[in-house]
């Protein structure tokens, strides 16, 4: 207690002052200092748990994204699968609609393909492939659509809570689809087999088509968001729906017309993962991307060209990981914690670009950025 | 021997990031069982250099001396210690709590002892200085005078020796203001040393000893309370001579422009709020409405702007008056009153979170009004700009941008934006719901300035108003609430302070009240 009094007549050792502005090179000097102090943390660890040498292991996670062409067009390839999915939920959170129901809207789309291809190809009712292919986008859109704007209708009309209505909304997904794999496959197997008809056609390389997509879909949302009155919409009822109201904005309409935006870039995910990647649909087609996209669309700051970074970042982080864990007798667990450490770290580094620390004795001099 | 004083500030200085510097080499003392007015116009520094007191903040240079020992503030609970409590304008209690859960909050049960020990002391606090609290009541129950007696009581409960109020009479009606200065009075004779915020230059003669001023985050003097008047109080703070009369053209052709008849209105529990309320609006005149906060206010003006539903029997009629047009406004919603060719501005009382989008710049500000606009499904963004623009240069908007976040503007430049866009709607109906709450008096005279010039211009201006001197200078005429129930109008030009007081309060008889409409119409 004493001890305590007699320290409060000094100048405490550093205070923590909020930035009003950074420079645009600072923010991004903080953010590499961040991923270096990481590296470091992480290799010290390494060292401490495997006595394997660090340097070595990043090489190897460095590889596991970058070694061979094909690796490198995969992860472009699943990054952007990432991406897709991040950005069908970016324009409903920046409406302030809490959407974690992106898992379940791509498994609804998913599900849609997957009953198209099978049903309308040439198994079942043999229609052309010109045909078949809009059919199946659109059946997949549409589905994603009806499953995002279910919640919406309740949210605008009777202000349900979005964030539980849009989880359990999963749920009811996940064992529609099993529901229709126990019709499709009697024999109890979970796994549906690969669909020959339908699937999303290839140009150049097998991966660059859905890259294509996903590049014109992020500039496209830019675009939405940024620059047309439905995006000035949205920004106005995330920020605040008495204003919006005041103005005349009905904001049960605006709610509404972004979650079919929402659903709908969802179902669009589930038809590439079900007619372009797998082509087939199971209950784990969307593998957590929901989630994960969510985190990128977050950490992007709901900017789809920042959040191309951020979605390149995690996947290249994942892809390392795997690497890893095949290359080295090490527990499947190191590499996630890795990973964990490494986003820590860029997370925790926004706090030293909104704050700075102010060291004692230096007179308001800026503190460094010692991560931690 | 010299007095030691209870508080003394030595060079303090505090900078946000490199362009703003909130005070600048601020030395000044407060003395023992002394009420200090601290004044300033909006942004000068006053909240920054109290938030240093109470643990908010942290100075970038400079020492505080609390009873001439040098000590280092670093949080709200050093503050506490050091017998230090602030009193903010908005309050930080817990709803679902009682009085007393709310005052033993946080502290350590062995401190406090029992809920009956509290219960105890608190009415000690309150016998000694003539407070008045209910110890078991939730707050969610209490008015907001109640809900500032409480956060005193709380505070002196705690030990404080100095307290802060910020802004304590904004939001209190004349009676219950007056309620709150004696208890002040009886803390100062206690001892204790009090520093008030205000803008409000009549209370500040009214209660202080002595009056500290502030001008753009320097201290400019302290002034003995007697030698001072509202005049010599205001120079100081702006730094040159300041006209203090409010002007009150006169307009020969006024023209009837809404006709409000028998509105009435519910509010969120369903209790009438508005009860059956008739009166008319002109363009050319500055119509003031007067009225306890809570009387009907609210639900008048956004049953106006078409944001309230109306009980049955409602009816608003505007007179579109170039092209002979009545329309009837009760039952539309915003966008479709606008869709008649209704020009309505509106400044509401809830600036920030009504008005503007606190996270957008000026220029998306200007946009709320105009994005509509046009057949393309993109937004234009030049005119909001240019708006922008000239909205800063003509009302002097002080902002580091047009595109900063208007959320970080001192409440005066808020203000300044939400009018300068209203006022470029061009409108024929302009709405104001306490225009000049917050404002300091150069701005709030800027205010008036521009109500005048829309009035001038022939538009019907509406002015939800609390002080009763500025609504007699303002208004030609002044319809007052009491309870939801229009309680009569009267002429701005005769009526009193007193007069207009006692309708505040006092429900008058319907024959009396239409007979004086009758007389203020004709």
């Amino acid at each position: 207690m004493d001890n305590a009094k007699a320290a409060k007549t000094r100048e405490p050792l550093f205070h923590i002052v909020k930035r009003t502005d950074i420079p645009f090179w600072k923010g991004w000097l903080i953010r590499i200092a961040a991923v270096l102090a990481a590296l470091v943390v992480c290799g010290i660890i390494i060292v401490a748990l495997t006595g394997k040498n660090p340097f070595e292991m990043y090489q190897y996670m460095f590889e596991g994204s970058f070694k061979t062409e094909r690796k490198f067009w995969k992860m472009l390839q699943d990054l952007a699968m990432l991406l897709c999915v991040a950005l069908a939920v970016t324009p409903a959170f920046k409406m302030r609609f809490w959407n974690i129901g992106a898992e379940g809207q791509v498994l609804i789309g998913g599900l849609g393909a997957a009953i198209c291809m099978k049903l309308l190809g040439d198994d079942g009712a043999q229609l052309s492939n010109e045909l078949l292919l809009p059919i199946t986008i659109l059946t997949a859109v549409v589905f994603g659509a009806i499953w995002g704007v279910i919640p919406a209708i309740f949210k605008a009309n009777w202000n349900t809570n979005e964030t539980l209505f849009t989880l359990m909304m999963n749920y009811i997904a996940t064992f529609l689809v099993a529901y229709f794999l126990v019709i499709w496959v009697p024999s109890g197997s979970s796994s549906l087999g690969k669909q020959k008809y339908g699937k999303l056609p290839v140009i150049g390389n097998d991966y660059l088509l859905i890259i294509l997509i996903v590049l014109a879909l992020t500039i496209g949302l830019y675009i939405y968001l940024n620059y047309t009155k439905h995006g000035y919409e949205i920004s106005v009822v995330g920020e605040s729906v008495r204003t919006a109201r005041y103005i005349g904005i009905n904001e049960g309409k605006v709610i509404i017309r972004t979650m079919i935006l929402s659903g709908a870039l969802c179902g669009l995910a589930g038809y590439l993962i079900a007619a372009g990647l797998d082509q087939t649909v199971t209950t784990e087609s969307a593998g957590g991307q929901g989630f994960t996209g969510i985190m990128v669309a977050w950490l992007g700051k709901f900017n789809p060209l920042a959040m191309m970074l951020t979605a390149g970042l995690i996947q290249v982080l994942n892809q390392g990981a795997g690497q890893i864990s095949q290359d080295f007798d090490v527990s499947g667990a190191l590499p996630s914690v890795i990973t964990g450490i490494i986003l820590f770290f860029i997370i925790g580094s926004e706090f030293f670009i909104n704050y700075e620390v102010h060291f004692r004795g230096h007179g308001g001099k800026r503190g460094k950025e010692g991560v931690k | 021997m010299e007095k030691i004083p209870a508080i003394r500030f030595e060079n303090i200085t505090k900078a946000f990031g490199t362009k703003v510097v909130a005070n600048k080499n601020v030395t000044m003392d407060i003395e023992k069982g002394e009420i200090m007015a601290l004044l300033g116009e909006n942004g000068s520094g006053k909240t920054t250099l109290m938030n240093m007191l109470s643990g908010i903040y942290r100075q970038d240079e400079g020492q505080i001396y609390i009873d001439g020992k040098e000590v280092q503030i670093t949080s709200p609970k050093d503050a506490y210690e050091l017998g230090i409590g602030m009193i903010h304008q908005h309050f930080k209690l817990v709803d679902v709590f009682t009085a007393i859960e709310n005052i033993a909050m946080g502290m350590d049960k062995k401190e406090t002892g029992s809920n009956k020990e509290i219960a105890e002391k608190v009415r000690e606090i309150c016998d000694k200085y003539g407070f008045d609290v209910d110890p078991k009541k939730k707050v969610y129950n209490m008015t907001v005078s109640e809900k500032q007696t409480l956060e005193i009581v709380k505070t002196l409960y705690r030990g404080a020796n100095i307290l802060i109020l910020d802004e304590p009479t904004a939001v209190l009606t004349p009676q219950e203001t007056e309620k709150l200065f004696s208890v002040i009075r009886n803390m100062k004779a206690d001892g204790k040393s009090i520093i008030i915020i205000t803008h409000k230059l009549h209370e500040v003669l009214a209660i202080s000893d002595r009056v500290a001023i502030l001008r753009k985050g320097e201290y400019i003097g302290t002034v003995l309370t007697p030698e001072a008047s509202v005049q010599s109080l205001t120079d100081m703070m702006v730094g040159e001579k300041v006209e203090l009369d409010i002007e009150r053209p006169d307009i020969e052709y006024k023209e009837k422009r809404i006709s409000v008849s028998h509105l009435t209105c519910l509010d969120k529990y369903g209790v009438k709020a508005l009860d059956d309320v008739t009166f008319d609006a002109y363009g050319g005149e500055i119509l003031g409405i007067a009225g306890i906060s809570g009387s009907g206010q609210k639900q008048l003006l956004e049953a106006i702007a078409g944001l309230q539903r109306c009980e049955k029997g409602s009816s608003i009629v505007y007179y579109d008056t170039s092209n002979n047009i009545e329309s009837e406004l009760v039952g539309l919603t915003v966008s479709e009153i606008k869709k008649l060719g209704v020009s309505l501005a509106f400044v509401p009382e809830d600036r920030l979170g009504m008005g503007l989008v606190g996270s957008m710049g000026m220029s998306d500000n200007m946009m709320l009004r105009s994005y509509k606009k046009g057949h393309s499904i993109f937004t234009d963004r030049k005119t909001p700009r240019d708006l922008a623009i000239k909205v800063r240069d003509e009302l002097e908007v002080k902002t580091p941008g047009v595109t900063t976040p208007v959320r970080k503007l001192s409440g005066g430049n808020v203000q300044k934006v939400l009018v300068g866009r209203e006022i470029a709607t061009e409108p024929t109906v302009m709405m104001a719901a306490y225009a000049v709450r917050g404002l300091d008096i150069n701005t709030s005279y800027t205010i008036y300035r521009l109500l005048n010039e829309q009035k001038k211009k022939g538009v019907a201006v509406i002015y939800v108003g609390e002080d009763l001197d500025v609504l007699l200078a303002l208004c030609d005429r002044i319809a007052v609430l009491c309870g939801g129930k229009l309680n009569g109008i009267v002429d701005g030009r005769t009526a009193t302070k007193e007069e207009v007081g006692l309708m505040m309060t006092h429900l008058q008889d319907a024959a009396v009240n239409n007979e004086q409409e009758e007389q203020a119409n004709g």
